[in-house]
């Protein structure tokens, strides 16, 4: 599938077949979530990462069904048509937003997401404790509902943030690498 | 049109939802279900590899003079099985929606634990919603 097609999709399936919620309540709601978890862990930004990724990662265990029902998209042939389809279909029917595909390593099995915008973190700016700029995540919650959604279509996956803008960095990146294709639950291919 | 059953088993095989719509089938022990499941579920695989063509799918309709078996399988794994009567039209758009159901109904409900059976009533009532005002 081309990034065109995929974009087209994206934009098909958001228009017509999602329920839009207020975004202000995904942020707020989303923020203290964040915010209680630092509370609970008493600034513990490791486990808080820990923490949100594992939520993320439950959600996303639930969440590609909902994906693969709404798009009725197929599988995808290789790891960059499965990139152009988190990026442009993904993303853009559950947060509105087609974060760029980029950096691809000559093995096709990394790449990099640039979020231009991020509406899980409007309006946030990080404890001044002196660590949380270097040490919290925080939309890592993103990284888990990946990884959570491509284990179930059979792909094992690493992601992680890179450069958050929330820390000062100038852009936010997400690097996302492809372990391994989980073979022996692979259902015979659909077309 | 008539459904007359729907099945959903997980990605082992494991029947995890039976209900009768219509009569028309004989119903079978709550054991002999989970046989049927299991049964289906290695034919399937059996079907996928035998295929002469390559990539295939597998089993995907199942006819007989008295109904016909509809197999509709998602890219986690899951399969839906679709009793209906024989000329059923239109039966991957019933497909479809049932898989919508049970995205929204199951999967998004927080109690409801993956792989286990489906005990969840609001999609009881969706689902029959769906199929009952077709007949």
């Amino acid at each position: 599938m081309s990034s065109t097609k995929a974009a087209r999709i994206g934009e098909e399936v958001w228009k017509t077949r999602i329920d839009k919620v207020n975004a202000e309540l995904v942020t707020l709601t989303y923020g203290s979530i964040v915010a209680q978890l630092c509370k609970d862990f008493e600034g513990d930004y490791m486990e808080v990462n820990k923490q949100l990724d594992k939520m993320g990662y439950n959600i996303g265990l639930r969440l590609i069904e909902d994906f693969l029902a709404k798009t009725n998209t197929g599988r995808c042939a290789n790891f960059r048509e499965t990139a152009e389809t988190i990026s442009k279909i993904g993303f853009k029917v559950f947060l509105n937003i087609t974060p760029t595909v980029t950096n691809w390593t000559s093995d096709n099995k990394q790449f990099s997401l640039i979020f231009d915008e991020n509406p899980l973190a409007d309006f946030v700016e990080l404890p001044d404790d002196g660590r949380a700029q270097n040490e919290l995540w925080y939309s890592n919650i993103l990284c888990g509902v990946l990884r959570g959604a491509l284990e179930m279509v059979q792909m094992q996956v690493d992601a992680h943030f890179a450069s958050d803008v929330l820390r000062g960095n100038d852009t936010t990146e997400m690097r996302v690498t492809l372990i391994r294709m989980i073979d022996d639950e692979l259902p015979p291919g659909d077309d | 049109m008539v459904i007359l059953s729907i099945l959903i088993l997980n990605k082992a095989g494991g029947l995890i939802y039976q209900r009768h719509f219509n009569e028309g089938l004989n119903k079978l022990s709550s054991n002999d279900y989970l046989v049927l499941a299991g049964t289906f579920h290695g034919v399937h695989a059996i079907t996928s590899r035998i295929s002469p063509v390559p990539g295939s799918g597998g089993l995907e309709v199942l006819e007989s003079d008295q109904f016909r078996v509809q197999c509709f399988q998602t890219l986690t794994g899951t399969k839906l099985l679709i009793f209906a009567e024989p000329h059923q039209p239109n039966i991957d758009v019933i497909c479809r929606r049932v898989y919508e159901l049970y995205a929204d109904y199951v999967m998004k409900n927080p109690f409801y634990q993956i792989e286990m059976p489906i005990r969840c009533e609001q999609f009881d009532r969706q689902l029959v919603a769906y199929i009952k005002p077709k007949q």
